[in-house]
């Protein structure tokens, strides 16, 4: 047989049969589609999350009051109050893998300027911590180590801060004095936009004060610090850093060998593995209902496949009955599966990469097409296109012709 | 070559059916000969065996027991294919559904078994579809689909398709049995005619006219042979479709 003769029997029999070759298209590109769409979603943010959680630094440390241990009834990390100013200041003197550190203590307030009020958090900090977090000022300066040793009333403000107190972003409010918690404070410095966060948190909506003027100022316990900010003399040291942190700490807080320690020391690769089970979840889910839509648009291939059988056998029967062998027979269904699927598949791709573009412009979404997500849907669609269009002709050629004729 | 020469020969041609657990006898032991540029009719009631033996020697299904020999050479004991082979290029089949694929216009379907003989280049098949078609006179409807031709058009579409792969036989079982006489009449004349021209033509009908523009006709009862013998008045069917175009003429003249 003409292989070029097959290919135009099956041309002709899928363009004679326009309705079932288009249904049977659209169960694999909803399939291939959804598939490329979810998954993109998913990758897209599981990277943009990776990414924003490396752009914290990489080698910073922090350290939370409260115990890691898991399992019985426990508080968890920073649900208790054990930390001190005194372990930031030992860390900084002692443990000479760290570069950085600052002791952090955080409050939501109420912050008011003339008739405006904005209710935010304000964290209390030393210097350090624009050098771990890579913080830059746009207007103004940072505090001066007279402004930390003072607890002067100074402050840094995010853009989100300025555009509710002032209404315009790009408003210059140094100099400018504003209250927080009846305190007043004064404004020296803009800090550089950082947009939001993969979660949504806006990271510009903050108030960074010198770490004094937040403890002694607006705290009411001033006995206890919230966390420790640190940062390792380099990124492979890190680990080691933890290791000298703990160990100082543990002495510090006179905790035995063989007791737990009352405070967790996480590193921002642990971190990022956290939030990356939290995306790969994520991804997990995504692709639980990419993979339903395949499954669907399967059932559906498979349907309009095995509802033709009838049809179809009789014509293998009037094609076998004027000489069609076998193999003729197999090889035609074959194409036109083959066909169908690389036409399907192709437009559900281009679909897919379309819906995934859609979510990525109009939903602000990150989104990342992997070629796996291609690979897995066209080669799953297609399979079940096939295997569904190949095996009732394989039965339907295995008969007699007469009995194929009469099939029912 | 003479018209003695034989095409087809059976000998103690058998087939049971298994339907549960009772055998259905529908051929018993059958022995023929059929020879090249004879027109056959086979009658017989229904239920008689006659549609069973067509398929068998239309190498569409297969005999329970028995020999089956084409121009002296057996043909049961060949592999699939080869009968694929010889059901394209020797053999022509007829049905009374007309078994045409819908959706298919009467050019593509006709052109169907020259796309399954390797033997017909592409360049000539669009030609040899068209004759064929012509020859049964339907020139003019190349590009109809089935359901817009009417049954009688239909199995001229079926019959053309049956021959243009030039076959030695054309087999037809029971193919005016959907058309009204008129229209059964003309078929009679386009297979009077290619028996003219030289190819055999073996003819299920149960219809007493339609068996006498046959030369031989065959009588099937319970499976069996019971008569065989030539037609004696044999009908010709340009002269019989003249007496009714007359009989109508008259009829509304009226
Ligand atoms: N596929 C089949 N399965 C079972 N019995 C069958 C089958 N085909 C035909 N028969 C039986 O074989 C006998 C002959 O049938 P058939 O050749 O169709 O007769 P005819 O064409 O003369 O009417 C009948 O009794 C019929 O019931
Ligand atoms: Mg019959």
């Amino acid at each position: 047989m003409k292989l070029f003769n097959l290919f135009r029997i099956a041309y002709r029999s899928l363009n004679r049969n326009k309705l079932r070759s288009f249904l049977t298209m659209l169960g694999i590109i909803i399939g291939v589609a959804s598939v490329i769409a979810m998954l993109a979603i998913g990758e897209g943010s599981n990277q943009t999350i990776q990414k924003s959680i490396a752009s914290l630094g990489t080698n910073s440390i922090y350290i939370f009051p409260g115990t890691n241990a898991n399992g019985g009834v426990r508080g968890g990390a920073g649900s208790n109050q054990t930390l001190k100013l005194e372990d930031a200041d030992a860390i900084a003197a002692h443990c000479d893998l760290v570069k950085y550190v600052t002791p952090l203590v955080q409050r939501k307030s109420q912050i008011i300027f003339g008739a405006k009020n904005w209710n935010t958090m304000i964290i209390g900090i030393r210097n350090d911590y624009m050098l771990i977090r890579s913080l830059s000022i746009t207007k103004g300066s940072g505090f001066s180590e007279a402004d930390q040793r003072s607890a002067a009333k100074v402050c840094l403000v995010g853009v989100t801060v300025i555009f509710n107190l002032f209404g315009d972003e790009n408003y210059n409010p140094i100099g400018q004095i504003i209250r927080i918690n009846s305190i007043p404070v004064k404004i020296v410095g803009v800090l550089a936009k950082m947009g939001q966060n993969t979660f949504g948190q806006d990271q510009d909506d903050i108030v960074l004060a010198p770490f004094y003027t937040v403890q002694k100022r607006m705290m009411i316990s001033t006995d206890h610090i919230g966390s420790i900010l640190a940062s390792g003399k380099s990124e492979l040291q890190v680990v080691d850093a933890v290791d000298q942190i703990t160990s100082l700490l543990r002495e510090k807080h006179k905790i035995a060998p063989s007791d737990e320690i009352d405070f967790t020391v996480r590193t921002q690769s642990e971190l990022s593995n956290i939030f990356g089970s939290i995306t790969k979840v994520m991804t997990i889910l995504l692709a639980s209902i990419a993979g339903i839509s395949l499954l669907v648009g399967g059932i559906g291939i498979m349907n309009i496949m095995l509802v033709s059988v009838t049809e179809r056998t009789r014509e293998i029967g009037i094609r076998m009955a004027i000489g069609a062998k076998g193999r003729d027979v197999l090889f035609q269904f074959v194409i036109e599966s083959i066909l169908i699927s690389v036409v399907g598949g192709v437009i559900g791709i281009v679909v897919g990469v379309l819906a995934a573009e859609l979510v990525a412009t109009f939903g602000g979404w990150p989104v990342v097409i992997t070629p796996l997500s291609i690979i897995l849907s066209f080669g799953f669609s297609s399979a079940i296109g096939l295997f569904f269009g190949w095996y009732p002709a394989r039965k339907a050629a295995a008969l007699n012709p007469i009995d194929a004729l009469r099939y029912e | 070559m003479a018209e003695t020469e034989n095409l087809i020969t059976v000998k103690d041609l058998t087939k049971t059916y298994q339907t549960g657990s009772v055998e259905v006898f529908a051929l018993k032991a059958i022995s023929l000969t059929i020879n090249k540029g004879e027109f056959v009719a086979i009658m017989g009631a229904s239920g008689s065996g006659k549609s069973t033996f067509m398929n068998i020697i239309g190498c569409l299904d297969n005999p329970t027991s028995g020999e089956y020999l084409m121009e002296g050479k057996d043909v049961l004991t060949r592999d699939k294919d080869e009968l694929a082979e010889l059901r394209n290029s020797k053999l022509g089949f007829v049905f009374q559904s007309f078994n045409l694929l819908p959706r298919t216009s009467a050019q593509e379907n006709v052109e169907l078994p020259l796309l399954y003989n390797n033997k017909v280049e592409a360049s000539v098949r669009e030609q040899k579809a068209i004759d064929a078609l012509t020859s049964v006179g339907l020139a003019d409807r190349l590009g109809a689909m089935p359901n817009e031709l009417s049954g009688g058009q239909q199995q001229r579409v079926a019959i053309a398709r049956a021959l243009v792969n030039a076959p030695l036989v054309i087999m037809a079982d029971e193919p005016t049995g959907n058309l009204d006489s008129k229209t059964s009449y003309e078929i009679m004349g386009i297979f009077q005619k290619l028996n003219d021209e030289g190819i055999t033509v073996v003819m299920v009908t149960h219809e007493p006219d339609i068996a006498q523009f046959a030369k031989s006709n065959i009588v099937f009862k319970d499976g069996k042979i019971i008569a065989n013998h030539p037609v004696t008045d044999r009908k010709i069917a340009m002269e019989e479709l003249k007496k009714i175009a007359t009989l109508t003429d008259e009829n509304s003249t009226t």
